[in-house]
Formats: C-alpha cells, structure tokens, sequence
C-alpha cells in the first residue's frame, strides 16, 4: 500500500481511534485531556485531508481505494472500498475541518460537566461515521454511515439524559430519520434489483444507457430523496430538527447545521446520475425544497428560543439546497453546503457563546444589550448573520445569489418564492440580533466573555463566513466558478448546470436582492434594536402571527394524524388483543395442564416395587407390540 | 474351549437350558418385583444375570461360537459392579431409615 493509501485510511481511522480510546478511558481522562485528544486526533484527519487534497489527481475522475471484499456471495458482490474524488474531498475537509474547530470549541464549552470525555468520545465517534459516509464507494458503505451518524446524532441529542424532555427529542429524531431510512433501505434494494451492485461508479456507467424517466430509476430516486428527507430535514419529516437543539450547542453546530444534514444532499448529488434521468423526482425535490425554506422561515420568524430560530434557519437552508439540485444546479446545493457549515457553525457557536454567557440561558427575551460584555462573540455573530442574510462579498451572498440566479432562470415563480424566503431569513436573523446584542439587557445574570478555545474557533469561522466565497466566484465578478470545475470532475451532472443569463439580467437581480436585505434589515433594525417589541405568550398574539409562532402546529397536526390514532390502536390491541384474547388463552393453557397433571399424577407413588412393576409391565407390551407389528 | 466340556454340555438337550434359564428369569423378575427386601431384590437381580448367562453359555457350546462367552465375562464384571454399587446403596439406606425395606424409600412421589 503506497503513502497515498495510508492518508485515505487514516482519514477515517483517525477519529475511530479517537472514540475508542477516549471511550475507553472516559473515567480516567479529564474533560479538557479528553477534549484535546479529539480536537488532536479530528486535526490529524483534516491534515491528511489537505494532504489527499493538495496531491490526489482529482481531475482523472477520482479513484477508488478497495480494502477488501466485504460481502461476497453468489450473485452479490460489496467490495469495502472508499471513493476519492471531488466531491468525497470537498465533503472531507469540510467535515474535517469545522469539526476540529466545533471540537476545539467544545473543550471550553464542556468544561463543566462530568461527562465531557463520554462527550467526546461520541463526537469522535459521529466523525468517523461522517467520514464514511461521504467516502463510501457504494451505498451500503454510505449506508453505514448513514446509520452511524444517525446513531451518535441520538446519542448526542440525549447526551443530558436526565431530562425527560431532551430523551423524547432524542427518540423522536431516531424514529423520523427511521421513517426516510426505510426509503433508503428500499432504494437500495431497487437499485441492487436494476444494476446488480452498489458501486457509484458502476451505476453511473450503465445508467448511461437507460432512457430519462425510466420508471425504476424515477422510484429509486423517489425512494432515496425519502431517505434525504428524513437526514436533511425536509417537509414533511422536518419535525425532529428544531427539536434537536436539546444537545449541547456545539452538537446542534456540527451535526445539526454544518454536516450531517447536509448528507441527504451529498447523496442527491452522489447520485446525480441517476436523479437526472428523472425529471419527475427532480421536480418534487424543488417543490419540496422551495415549501421547506418558504415554510421553515416562516416558522423562524417569532421564535423566542436562540436556538430554535438558528434551527428552523438550518431547515430553511436545506430547503434552499434542496430547491437547487431539483433545478439540477448540483454545484450550486454544494456551494450552499459549504457556505453553510461556515456561517451556520459560526452562528451556533456564537449562540452557544451568548448561552455560556449568561450562564444557560436560551430566551431571547431575556437578553439585550450584550454587545459591550461579549465583543468578540459580538463581532464574530455579527459577521455570520451578514453572511446567512447574503449580504455583498461575504459567502453566504455568493452562493445564495447563486441558487437564485438559477431560479430566475429556471421560473420567476420560484424565483419570488425563494427571494421571499430569503427576505424572511433576513428578518429572523435580524430580529434575533438585534434582540440579543442591541438595546439594553433584560435578564439578571452577568454576561462574561468565553474562554480563548471558544472564541478563536468562532474568530476562524468568521474568516471564513467572509471569505468562503471566492471558494466559487462567479464569471460576472471576474472569477472562474473553481469549486464547479473542481466538483465537475466527479461526475459530469456536476459541472452540467450553466446560467445563460444576460449579465445586465444578473446585475439587476443581484441588485434587486441586496435593495431589498437591506431593506428588511432597516426594518428589523427599527422593531428590534431601539425601542424592541417583545412578544409575549404566543394564546393572546392575533391569527396569523399565532399560528407563525406555534409553529403552523405542524407538531400538533403529526399528533392528531399519526399519534393519536397509533395510540389509540394500541390501546385498542391491548385491551381486546391482550386481555381479552391473549391472556386469558395463556391461563386457560396453564390451566388445562394443571388440571391434567393433577390426574396423572397419583400414578407416581413413590413405591419403588410398583415402579418396577410399571416398568416390566411396559416392556412386556412394548415386546408384544413388537413381535405382533412382525 | 475343552472338548469334554462342549460334549458334556450338549448331552442335555437345547430346550431344558433354555427352560431353565426361563424359569431363573422368572423367578428373579418376581423376586424384583415383589419382594420387599433389598438384600432379596438385589440377590434376584443375580439371579436374572445368571440366568441370561447360563442361556448364553449353551448357546455358545451348541453353535460353537466363543463370542458369546465374552459376554458372559462382560456380564460378570457388570454384575460385581453393580453389586458394589447395591451392596454400598444398602448400607447407606440402612443408616438412615434403620431398615431394609425398599417400601420405606417411598418419599419420591406427588
């Protein structure tokens, strides 16, 4: 095995050692030791993912590196072997890279709690599973994956078990991300059906032959954009995001903003090959994506938890992603994604900070005026929602308008759609701040200033939330779209999309969506950061905001619809199925062998003569019967 | 095996060995059965073995086949292993309900 082949393995071994070890060792380690070893260890992965980046000849297409034959039967054959190309190494250093910060982070953020080292251990352990995912060859490999990080998401959810709350929010991400796996499994099996194996690569080849909107490939798409619900959130299985935030905040900035929701989409774009060929599941996934982001931010807009706002935001971005590889601008979903985990990340761990801050707490109405006790979170949040809202030149601006040059394109409709959700984004985002840092503090606790392993990762995403977006500047401002050349590589539908927009029809909508940002941003400025108007109960507020606020009672809805009658279902099973029918079998059983035994039981006197005489008595007639049967 | 002895063995007729031996088994299956003594039970449980070996022996004479005086050795051993067995048994029983009688070990039951 050559260096090269080393560096992909370690990739993923690294934070798997990293669990391991610190898993182990949890009781002997303290928290930071246990911290530093994992931020150590996730920090040997990105390097060798620098590394892989810097020297792999990713413009061949990608290789794959096979360890060995994992599942090898008759008919069936799934080689353990990883991919390495574009889009894997893009995947990697994004994971890599903002989890080490988010890591580092969390060694100030968990400091105080008993079981930082079992926190990290998990951390580590969601990594590993991260990195297999988005470097699987094949399904089945994405597949563990899959489940892995879906494990340690619970896991992590849950980490403060003691609450009965935070373990139903736990139990309710499982079960939801169960509901779209049961998609993913089924779409496997079609595909497995249709090609005779996994492989990405091996689908792709002979997916060439097959004509667009071949009906197996339409429902195996359907099927695996079920799947990417569920992961990434998506309408209607959206649910169990915003009720994540029950994890410690650095888990809801790595798993439930930059990475793992964002797997539903690396898979889209996995198999791009294949969504191609279906116009009809492409065009759900922009239904799909366009309602979750119009839907999601309509939620965010009265939101008094810091960390719900930042999660109905997550939803309402993937929803933008989603919008986009349903218009088949595959490049422009990942550009999102990693703009994303830059701006996302950084506004979760500044919320994170502001709740460290003031000592747990979340309601934004109880805070105000931090902007002079906590400056550089300050600053850091500052740069973060300039970047989500899109404001010029910081990343989040490049890849939005991106995502909305192409809806132009594609239909005005979702165009307006799509700048409205933007505009809402905005807003919350706004309203959020200015609640937080502006005006003066409302709450009783005294605001300190994180430490420095909490603050510099913030520093460092902030950087990168300005600058990420000359990862892909566009033609139209004298850059050379890099990041779709470089993901064009992996797959042709990558680099396939392409903007025929007259320059004068960019200029104007870029600058239609920037007068209008600005706009609402004045507008927020004026409700929330002078005189700000809280909001009280959500039972005296009028219609429409109410509804907003209570979150279009689509929890409630799910209750009524599905809860309430699987409830009464097994009410109705265990009262007539069980007591009535079950039960009373089973003691009737007991009974009757009871009873039985009772009679034959006098036989067994104890005398050991007439034993004996049973016995030859027996075997006279077992004689008998013999010689007669002859 | 001696001459002598095959011929001597054949001069009675088949039919009274295997009478008998019959009337050996008989006897110690009753005595099994419905004696109430163990020194008895196990005396008749001999009996049964001797009977089958003498059966076999004759056996043996009249069809000239010495296999089936190896099992008669056999049984032997068997029988004085089990008699050590009994005999051990016995004394045991003796000790703890002062009696011989196999119709005092008559706890085992519903």
């Amino acid at each position: 095995m050559v260096g090269q082949d080393v560096l992909v393995l370690l990739v993923p071994a690294l934070p798997l050692l990293g669990a391991v070890l610190i898993g182990t060792l949890r009781k002997r380690l303290s928290a930071g030791l246990a911290g530093g070893l994992a931020t150590t260890f996730l920090a040997g992965a990105f390097a060798c993912s620098v590394a892989l980046f810097l020297s792999e000849h990713t413009e061949l297409g990608g290789r794959t590196l096979r360890l060995f034959d994992w599942i090898h039967v008759e008919g069936m054959m799934i080689p353990f072997a990883f991919r390495i190309d574009a889009l894997s190494l893009t995947m990697m250093l994004l994971v890599t890279g903002v989890g080490t910060l988010i890591h580092l982070y969390s060694i100030g953020y968990m400091h105080a709690d008993g079981r930082a080292s079992t926190f990290f251990a998990q951390l580590n352990l969601f990594c590993f599973a991260m990195l297999l995912l988005v470097m699987g060859s094949n399904l089945l490999i994405t597949f563990i994956g899959w489940e892995g990080v879906g494990l340690c998401s619970y896991l992590l959810i849950g980490f403060w078990y003691t609450n009965p709350d935070y373990n139903y929010a736990a139990r309710k991400a499982f079960v939801i991300n169960r509901i779209g796996d049961v998609g993913m499994v089924l779409a496997m099996a079609l595909l497995f059906q249709q090609f005779g194996t996994l492989e990405y690569a091996a689908i792709a080849e002979q997916a060439g032959s097959l004509l667009t909107g071949n009906h197996l490939v339409v429902l195996a798409t359907l099927l695996l954009f079920v799947g990417a619900m569920g992961k990434s959130a998506q309408l209607p299985l959206f649910t169990w995001l915003p009720d994540a935030m029950a994890g410690p905040t650095p888990v809801s900035a790595l798993i439930h903003a930059a990475t793992m929701v964002t797997a539903g989409i690396f898979l889209v774009v996995r198999s791009s090959v294949l969504f191609e060929l279906a116009p009809v599941t492409q065009d759900v996934i922009l239904a799909v994506g366009t309602a979750t982001a119009l839907l999601a931010a309509s939620i965010g807009l009265f939101q008094n938890d810091i960390k719900k706002v930042l999660a109905y935001s997550t939803v309402s971005q993937l929803g933008y992603m989603f919008a986009a590889l349903g218009m088949g601008a595959y490049d422009a979903a990942m550009f999102h994604v990693v703009t994303h985990a830059f701006f996302k990340a950084l506004l979760f761990l500044g919320a994170g900070s502001v709740i460290h801050a003031l000592g747990g707490e979340q309601d934004i109405r109880r805070m105000g005026g931090l902007r002079g006790s906590i400056r550089i979170t300050y600053i850091t949040f500052l740069i973060g929602t300039l970047a989500i809202s899109g404001l010029p030149l910081l990343s989040g601006f490049f890849s939005k308008d991106l995502i909305l040059a192409h809806a132009y394109q594609y239909s005005p409709v979702v165009f307006a759609l799509l700048l409205g959700g933007a505009l809402l984004t905005t807003f919350y985002m706004f309203r959020l701040f200015f609640l937080v840092f502006h005006g003066s503090y409302r709450g009783g606790a005294h605001p300190h200033e994180s430490p420095a392993t909490m603050t510099i990762p913030l520093i460092i995403l902030a950087v990168l939330s300005v600058v990420g977006g000359v990862l892909n500047v566009p033609h139209l401002l004298g850059g050379h779209e890099a990041m779709k050349h470089f993901l064009s590589t992996a797959a042709p539908a990558l680099g396939a999309s392409s903007l025929h927009l007259a320059a004068a029809v960019e200029w104007t909508l870029m600058g239609i969506t920037t007068a209008l940002v600005i706009a609402t941003v004045a507008l927020t400025y004026r409700r929330f950061a002078i005189a700000p108007t809280l909001d009280g109960d959500s039972a005296s507020m009028p219609m429409p905001k109410r509804l907003l606020a209570e979150r279009w009672r689509i929890d409630e809805l799910y209750a009524w619809a599905f809860e309430r009658p699987f409830g009464w279902l097994s009410t109705q099973f265990h009262a007539v199925g069980e007591q009535r029918v079950m039960i009373p079998l089973m003691v009737g059983f007991g009974a009757i062998t009871l009873r039985l035994g009772g009679l034959v039981r006098r036989i067994q006197t104890g005398n050991a003569s007439f034993h004996l005489l049973a016995m030859l008595a027996g075997i006279i007639i077992f004689l008998i019967i013999t010689l007669l049967s002859n | 095996m001696d001459q002598d002895i095959i011929t001597s063995i054949r001069v009675i007729p088949m039919e009274h060995y295997l009478m008998l031996s019959f009337l050996l088994f008989s006897i110690g299956v009753a005595g099994v059965v419905f004696r109430r003594n163990t020194i008895i039970i196990l005396m008749c449980l001999e009996l049964m073995f001797n009977s089958v070996n003498l059966l076999l022996t004759a056996f043996s004479a009249y069809h000239s086949d010495p296999r089936a005086q190896v099992f008669v050795f056999f049984i032997m051993l068997v029988a004085a292993a089990e008699v050590t067995v009994g005999l051990a048994i016995l004394v045991m029983m003796k000790r703890n309900v002062d009696s011989v009688d196999v119709n005092q070990l008559n706890r085992l039951k519903w």
